[in-house]
């Protein structure tokens, strides 16, 4: 399956995502910059990914703890996630993903 | 014996300086120790534990050694105790700054003025220092420290002013309450219309809007309004109206903390991707008598777990015990056996 991801510069990557992965983990492995501090513990807010218009309904709702710990990423839109807390699925096969900005 | 914690701004002397106080460089005290070496560890933070404690103080680990389960704050608690024996003495809330060669050994310098000189110095500094989020918002840079803090330092600076935070959590919400008696108008300004901060302050904050001494916004900044560092106003943007403008002369963006190098780049070690290479028969960088311990350094294989850097650290301490006793003899001991350790360990 894939994972469709917009870095910073605007330049579409189509990433082979693997069952079970986080989109975090897959963005990491294609070494898209991404500093993902706390390596997926939700704790940090440094996997922060903005989700296509198309794709924002059709992901499976964030958890209590992604909302309170997106409280703590910078520049959050509506349409953001942690990258860690989305579990690559069939199901979600083709997601499109935009890199947020990192803090400064 | 038992820690001892610096004041800021002195002038020491030891055989060895840590650069971070997470758990590779707590443990790293207990294997210095074992070879009668002496330790003084730097960080930022303001307590032990590095990422541990400051990421995820109450997720459990699974993977240490012989515990099951461990949170961060367990972990750091019990290396503590561990180590206890060898009386390392901490330098918290300081930045190690600058490192210049001093006959054999080192000198560090912190960013609050602490000196300190060592024979060996290892860095042990995870992921960087803990520093600010910094939001992208452009030009922010040229009204930091005029018009634009991370961190409260002086209220009075605060006073009779604009002030408009930025953030959702507790420190956001902590100094919207602080601030809002002295300020002449106090905004608060987040992306949704709930926190996660304790609920009283919580409570507070919405009690404050519904007196109308506080103004909160659900938006994003947009960008930044004034000149020569003046902050005049922001541009905040939303749903429901677009872009708008409101007044603001201060802004206190507080988004949590986020890891960067820093000045630890500029110490003249080779640096591959923002970590230190390093050989694996001590975790020596390039430079003699400059270690990497933990995550900040990289060589073939390595692996981001606590329990390579515990391995790091033991290996780094036999060097480390040649350059600082070049005439002494290094003796392998075990702690079951030896009567020699178990007396340093105080149980003998």
């Amino acid at each position: 399956m894939k994972l469709i991801v917009t870095d910073r510069d605007g330049k579409s990557h189509e990433l082979t995502a693997r069952d079970d992965w986080s989109a975090m983990e897959v963005i990491r492995d294609a070494n898209l910059p991404m500093s993902a501090e706390c390596g997926g513990a939700c704790a940090c807010a440094t996997c922060h990914v903005y989700i296509d218009e198309q794709w924002v309904d059709r992901l499976p709702a964030a958890a209590q703890q992604e909302v309170d710990m997106l409280d703590f990423g910078v520049a959050v839109h509506e349409n953001s996630r942690l990258s860690c807390q989305i579990k690559m699925t069939p199901e979600i096969d083709g997601l499109k993903v935009t890199l947020a900005p990192e803090s400064l | 014996m038992t820690h001892n914690v610096a004041t800021l701004g002195g002038k020491h002397k030891t055989d060895v300086v840590i650069i971070g106080a997470g758990p590779i460089g707590l443990f790293a005290v207990f294997e210095l120790g074992l070879l009668d070496l002496k330790a003084h560890l730097i960080d930022i933070l303001d307590r032990p534990g590095g990422q541990c404690t400051e990421l995820y103080p109450e997720k459990p680990i699974y993977d240490i050694p012989g515990l099951v389960e461990v949170t961060g704050q367990g972990l750091t608690d019990r290396l503590m105790e561990q180590i206890k024996p060898f009386g390392a003495t901490f330098h918290f809330g300081q930045m190690a700054e600058s490192l210049q060669k001093q006959g054999d050994g080192w000198s560090v310098t912190t960013d609050a003025g602490t000196q300190i000189e060592a024979r060996v110095v290892v860095i042990a500094a995870g992921g960087g220092s803990f520093t600010p989020k910094k939001p992208p918002i452009p030009g922010i840079e040229a009204y930091e420290n005029s018009s634009v803090f991370y961190a409260v330092r002086k209220m009075e600076r605060f006073r009779d002013k604009v002030v408009v935070v930025a953030g959702g959590g507790d420190s956001a919400l902590d100094w919207t309450l602080n601030l809002q008696p002295i300020a002449k108008k106090m905004i608060l300004v987040h992306h949704r219309d709930g926190f996660r901060a304790a609920p009283d302050s919580v409570n507070k904050m919405r009690a404050l809007v519904a007196d109308g001494k506080l103004e909160f916004h659900v938006a994003n900044i947009k960008s930044l309004v004034g000149d020569a560092g003046q902050l005049r106003g922001l541009v905040l943007n939303n749903k429901e109206r677009g872009d708008f403008e409101i007044s603001g002369e201060m802004l206190l963006p507080f988004f949590g903390l986020t890891m960067k190098l820093g000045p630890v780049a500029g110490f003249g070690v080779n640096l591959h991707e923002n970590l230190i290479p390093v050989g694996t028969t001590a975790f020596e960088s390039n430079v003699p008598g400059l270690f990497a311990i933990g995550d900040i350094n990289t060589y073939p294989g390595k692996l981001k777990l606590i329990l390579s850097g515990f391995h790091e650290g033991a290996l780094m301490a036999q060097q480390a015990f040649r350059y600082c006793r070049p005439d002494e003899k290094l003796r392998f001991q075990y702690t079951t056996s030896s009567s020699s350790l178990q007396k340093k360990l105080g149980v003998a």
